[in-house]
């Protein structure tokens, strides 16, 4: 069944009539989307593409090259901040901007990963979080980047439309995480991504099986970096406004929970895990008005009684943690690895 | 001017060095450092906060009440979730610890919410005591002197107790310490308990510098974190003097290069020390095997 018989099947992207009808499935259901559903759900839909885009490029560095990073916050500021700035100063045309942005980001994950050659565990940890700490402080106290109030993105217009809505915005995000997906899973299968993989596993076999490791540990941060660059400039956009404090150390967490939460070492499963988790963490954030059953008032007058009211919104970051460590004792795969045993059971049914 | 520097330097570092020393502790018998230290140390100082003001105890029962709760929270954390984890690696641990984080966080800033507190201490922040050119205040002195005391508790613990040398077995070598007869499952509970306390101590001492909020051990975890690297994970006295150092440095650069990038210059360091020494300033390094 799913036997490979030579090379070329081995890395075709898609290898079964199935995958295709739903591959084209999928593009379908999200050309259609945009038209019958409400302005709300589109700005989540942007919002799960962008977190979907870093997703995949933390992965790339955590789940298939065995790295660990706590600092990707930073990279998503620098792709952000990058986007900002070379439009509104130098009027670079958007899509130049955010590449270069994403550039200048790739950048500094290519300078990130130099330690990183050295460096294991919580070393390498440290100086992740170090350096994501430290972009965001530089951001904050630099006047060039507007300090604590941060700044406002300039219009964004393209191809001589300007695009002011979330229906506008949809038809550029989503084809950009499109495209960007689509060449992580085609990296994946190539010499990169071998060597990648080898790393994981044992970067000292891989030495001596001649990979250079200096080389692709430094490509696999400075690819990682690229991706969370890009999804920083349109994440930018998507909120119009953007200051240091969101590029806050639990940001990066939140990151390393997507990856996580959708599987390690697994592209589709990056894409469930960003768009899960973006879907928790909009909803959590206005816990008090679910409605059903009653819940919310259930929760605000609990609050009330034993808690505070104010603090109510932070059940967000109590669920979120404890999905994460739920999920690392008892599932250590993610979503990915739910998907498979599903798969795996209703194949060999009767069995 | 330096000698003052030098002196809150030391002040600093003494906290730093601390939660250094709790993180160590873990990571040398768990194999993981713990991000969720410094919540765990929050929560407790909380608990502190909430014994001595809203019941009104005194100070003795509320701190050692504050300390108790700590041990009990780690032993929890330990028993109920790192010990269920299968097959763990690096990355899952640290997953997990930073799930202890986020968790702790949440509940912190649900139950107290976002404002600011006092702890009052029984030793003032604001009377001072004039060393030669320099200005102390009581309150340096005592967090350096129970600091250093509490180092030396330790070092007798881990030197002369029989728990503190079943601990140092069970960090060498897990499997030939469980053939010795310690049970290696308690040993880790313990530490775990140990570790928190001494957290708690440090948040306890810093809550009447800073101000109480649930962010309070944000910054300070990092360094202490930091000044555990910066010594080395492998070595209690390193990541001590680790603390001290990087405690006296950032002051140094805050008084006399700029203040407002002085947080940034700990993680600066950190990498240009990592950078030549992987394994930290003190600490013998070791070659893995495939």
């Amino acid at each position: 069944m799913d036997m490979k018989r030579d090379y070329y099947e081995d890395i075709q992207l898609l290898d079964s009539k199935v995958l295709w009808f739903w591959f084209i499935m999928l593009i379908a259901a999200l050309g259609v989307f945009p038209f019958l559903s409400p302005n709300y759900y589109i700005y989540m839909a942007n919002y799960m593409a962008i977190n979907v885009i870093v997703t995949v490029g933390l992965n790339i560095l955590v789940g298939y090259t065995g790295q660990i990073s706590l600092g990707h916050a930073g990279f998503f500021a620098i792709g952000a901040y990058g986007t900002v700035l070379l439009m509104s100063y130098l009027h670079v045309p958007f899509f130049l901007a955010l590449v270069a942005a994403a550039f200048i980001a790739a950048f500094f994950g290519f300078v990130l990963g130099l330690p990183a050659l050295r460096l294991e565990g919580p070393y390498l940890a440290i100086a992740t979080l170090g350096f994501g700490m430290a972009i965001t402080q530089v951001i904050g106290r630099w006047q060039v980047f507007g300090g604590r109030m941060g700044m406002e993105a300039p219009p964004l217009t393209l191809f001589g439309v300007n695009l002011e809505t979330d229906f506008q915005r949809y038809f550029l995000i989503i084809p950009v995480t499109f495209f960007m997906t689509w060449a992580a899973r085609n990296l994946m299968k190539t010499r990169v991504g071998r060597a990648f993989i080898a790393i994981r596993d044992s970067d000292i076999a891989a030495e001596t099986m001649g990979v250079n490791l200096t080389l692709y540990k430094t490509l696999s941060f400075a690819v990682s970096a690229f991706y969370t660059g890009i999804a920083g400039g349109l994440f930018a956009f998507l909120l119009g406004f953007i200051n240091p404090s969101t590029f806050n150390f639990f940001l990066s967490i939140y990151f390393l929970a997507f990856v996580i939460v959708g599987g390690i070492g697994s592209i589709f499963g990056s894409i469930m895990g960003g768009v899960v988790m973006t879907f928790l963490l909009l909803e959590l954030d206005k816990i008090q008005e679910i409605s059903f059953l009653g819940i919310g008032q259930m929760l605000a007058a609990f609050s009330e009684r034993w808690m505070t009211l104010v603090g109510l919104p932070n059940i967000a970051s109590i669920i979120f943690g404890l999905i994460i460590i739920l999920l690392v004792v008892f599932e250590p795969l993610g979503l990915y690895g739910f998907w498979i045993r599903t798969k795996i059971y209703w194949k060999t049914w009767p069995f | 001017m330096f000698l003052q520097l030098i002196m809150s330097g030391l002040s600093f570092g003494s906290l730093y060095a601390l939660i250094a020393l709790a993180m160590v502790i873990i990571y040398k018998t768990s194999e993981v450092p713990n991000f969720g230290q410094g919540e765990m140390a929050m929560i407790s100082t909380f608990v502190a906060y909430t014994l001595l003001v809203t019941y009104q105890y005194s100070y003795a029962v509320s701190f050692v009440g504050a300390l108790l709760f700590a041990a009990v929270l780690g032993v929890f954390l330990e028993f109920v979730f790192l010990r269920r984890a299968k097959d763990p690696n690096v990355l899952s641990l640290i997953l997990i610890t930073l799930g202890f984080e986020m968790v702790l966080y949440g509940l912190a800033s649900w139950k107290w919410g976002a404002d600011q507190r006092d702890l009052p201490f029984p030793v003032s922040d604001f009377d001072t005591v004039s060393l030669g050119p320099a200005v102390v205040s009581y309150l340096n002195i005592a967090t350096l002197l129970i600091t250093l005391v509490l180092m030396f508790f330790l070092f007798l613990f881990f030197k002369y107790t029989k728990v503190g040398i079943a601990m140092k077995a069970t960090q060498q070598n897990a499997m030939a310490a469980r053939i010795n007869g310690i049970r290696t499952n308690r040993i880790l509970s313990i530490t775990w308990a140990m570790s928190s306390l001494i957290g708690a101590v440090a948040g306890i001492l810093l809550a009447p510098i800073a101000t109480l909020d649930p962010n309070l051990m944000l910054d300070p975890l990092l360094k202490g974190f930091s000044s555990a690297v910066l010594g080395g994970m492998t070595t209690l006295v390193g990541a001590a003097l680790g603390g001290y150092i990087l405690g006296i440095i950032e002051n140094l650069f805050g008084g006399y290069v700029s203040l407002e990038f002085k947080s940034i210059v700990a993680f600066g360091i950190i990498v240009l020390v990592l950078c030549f020494k992987p394994s930290g300033l003190f600490a013998r390094h070791y070659v893995r095997k495939v």
